[in-house]
């Protein structure tokens, strides 16, 4: 039975990396993606989700950029888990990211398995998924790629580009690359660079998906297995770095799952490692185990002062961009200290920065979850922000 | 609330006249000192009041600001404030940042002031400093006859609650400029409701009956 549900899962996810359901752009190969490795991707695929309308002067489009194992689907039901958008507190009618006023933008990034080229696509020149042939990409590629999707849109500036974590980082890429197109910027929970502790999360993670002998060296769609076990275990460990010591003690303590006695077995004994063991299942049900590994890649290439001549304050230098920084108190993955470097950088590259840290006990995931002061923060942030670019006052 | 927001509060709350536009007569006097469409740096710049005026007369403002609900505040209302720390936060800055640079009734509740005032200097061409003068004449009596610590409506903390902790009278403060190497261009007081007095008078009177003194400084060459 777990073998015919493990192909069912890979059957599902295999139709959604190829024909999404979401709105999809083909890239002609007479028109690439010029990748960091030297290689041109191509044909380029593209899966993303509008919401809200574009205005007649295409000046109120926010990008929203989503984390590493996030999607294209901000404020919708997925179409794999049937369960809600992963930021309907945030974005939405009324919400502090209005669709109501704001055309809001979420493509799935390069190398995802949602429906943008990845290595769980087709290679259209072998037939096959492209698994670990697939060419290694970076966060600037993740950039370029939405470039290409705002050209194919007829979207030459952004009102705003925001996102949390990887998001965040893309937020920062998009004012480097291209400041002209970024009015204002909102990276949250993010950093100029993947730190040394982070890579070696992201190194364990990896090395747990290859140990499970159903990778079998990410070729497992033409084998017919699902690494299922190691995906799970990579994400149970990095879910860990997403909470904090806090939350997890206010959530479940040492409280005993279902029993009143411990078992003197290793079975999850405690509600901490029964919530870990959901979180890994149900991940592995809408995840593709070498997506994991390219997009943890990617956040470990990303280091904007290495691609600046050694000082991240050089890729802002006259940006003409509006900053937003926000970061939470109990972040340990992307802690204050990463944002207040950015900030710093901002300030020495003379960019208007606004910079606030919120106090929760929620750790990193802090930014997917209900936070008034974050929304308050950013409501305010793209009202003023949207004064100073003259867009129509809410229509609420 | 931290201290130095509640103190930021208190201010606005107490006697401070409002001027025209509803905003802190003292403030409006820092201001009148920034020249359209400068860049500023408001160093404690508490809910944003002064970064507000000053954006209605064409100047690029950002903000440092301590307290949180500060921050938040201003970010909210769409002005460009980052959580941060006079004493600690000033040495990220590049010299010559900004045109002017202002600490508006916050140079008392630092840490370092001689250090946070250089900062100042070296951030930006200009730096405008703003505090409660310590020489004033009640501040004394109630020193020199009550036999205990001042307190009135600007200073309204028992010593063992408040946050200044670095006093200074007008002399004072001109004594530090000395040693920091700032030029004074220009200083005034204001009287207890924050109006500025107009009479030309010696340093000496200004000290016995100034409440409050706003001083305009530039790097000495």
């Amino acid at each position: 039975m777990a073998e015919a549900s493990a192909t069912l899962d890979l059957a599902d996810r295999k139709r959604e990396a190829d024909h999404p359901h979401s709105l999809l752009v083909r890239f002609p190969t007479n028109n690439p993606l010029r990748l960091d490795a030297g290689i041109d991707l191509t044909p380029l695929q593209i899966a993303y989700q509008t919401y809200g309308e574009l205005n007649a002067e295409r000046s109120n489009a926010v990008l929203v950029c989503h984390a590493l194992t996030g999607d294209q689907h901000v404020v919708n039901t997925h179409p794999v888990t049937g369960k809600p958008g992963w930021w309907e507190t945030m974005v939405g009618p009324g919400r502090p990211i209005d669709t109501e006023r704001y055309f809001v933008i979420c493509p799935n990034v390069v190398g995802g398995c949602m429906g943008s080229s990845g290595p769980a696509s087709t290679n259209p020149d072998t037939g096959a998924p492209w698994g670990l042939t697939f060419p290694v990409i970076t966060l600037r590629d993740m950039v370029r790629a939405q470039a290409m999707l705002l050209d194919h849109l007829g979207i030459d500036s952004l009102f705003a580009v925001a996102g949390g974590s990887m998001g965040g980082m893309q937020a920062l890429q998009w004012a480097a690359s291209y400041p002209q197109r970024v009015f204002a910027a909102l990276p949250i929970a993010a950093a100029t660079r993947h730190s040394a502790q982070n890579i070696a999360f992201h190194e364990v993670g990896r090395q747990a998906v290859m140990a499970d002998p159903e990778w079998r060296g990410g070729r497992y769609f033409a084998e017919g297995t699902n690494p299922r076990r190691g995906l799970a275990v990579a994400r149970m460990g990095a879910h860990i770095t997403y909470l904090s010591d806090a939350a997890l003690h206010r959530k479940f303590g040492r409280r005993f799952q279902n029993r009143e006695n411990p078992t003197f077995s290793f079975d999850a004994d405690f509600q901490v490692e029964s919530y870990l063991r959901h979180q890994g299942i149900t991940f592995v049900e809408r995840f593709d185990a070498n997506s994991y590994l390219y997009l943890t890649r990617a956040m470990d290439y990303f280091d904007l002062a290495g691609d600046y001549d050694g000082a991240v304050a050089n890729a802002f230098r006259g940006a003409p961009t509006r900053f937003c920084v926000i970061s939470f108190t109990s972040d340990w993955l992307f802690p204050t200290s990463e944002s207040r470097a950015i900030v710093h950088a901002l300030n020495a590259a003379g960019a208007r920065v606004s910079f606030a840290e919120v106090t929760t006990d929620k750790g990193h995931d802090a930014f997917l979850l209900d936070e008034p002061e974050l929304f308050t923060i950013v409501r305010g942030f793209l009202e003023g922000a949207a004064k100073a670019r003259g867009l129509n006052p809410a229509r609420r | 609330m931290t201290m130095l927001t509640r103190l930021k509060h208190d201010l606005t709350m107490a006697e401070a006249a409002r001027g025209p536009g509803g905003s802190r007569v003292d403030l409006l006097e820092v201001a009148a000192m920034v020249e359209r469409g400068a860049r500023v740096l408001d160093v404690g710049c508490g809910d944003g009041e002064l970064l507000r005026i000053l954006e209605t007369r064409g100047v690029d403002g950002r903000g440092i600001e301590l307290s949180r609900e500060g921050v938040n505040e201003c970010v909210a209302k769409g002005l460009a404030v980052v959580q941060g720390d006079a004493d600690t936060d000033l040495v990220d800055y590049p010299d010559d940042a900004f045109d002017f640079v202002i600490l508006s009734q916050t140079i008392q509740a630092t840490r370092q002031p001689r250090v946070v005032l250089e900062h100042m200097l070296r951030i930006g061409r200009h730096a405008i400093v703003s505090f409660p003068n310590f020489g004033h004449w009640r501040i004394r009596l109630q020193v020199a006859l009550g036999g205990h610590m001042p307190h009135t409506d600007n200073l309204p903390y028992a010593w063992y609650e408040t946050p200044n902790i670095h006093f200074c009278s007008i002399k004072d403060f001109r004594q530090l400029c000395r040693v920091s190497g700032a030029k004074i261009e220009e200083a005034v007081a204001l009287n207890a409701w924050g109006r500025r007095m107009r009479l030309k008078m010696p340093w000496s009177f200004w000290n016995l009956f100034g409440e409050q003194a706003v001083f305009l400084l530039s790097r000495r060459k």
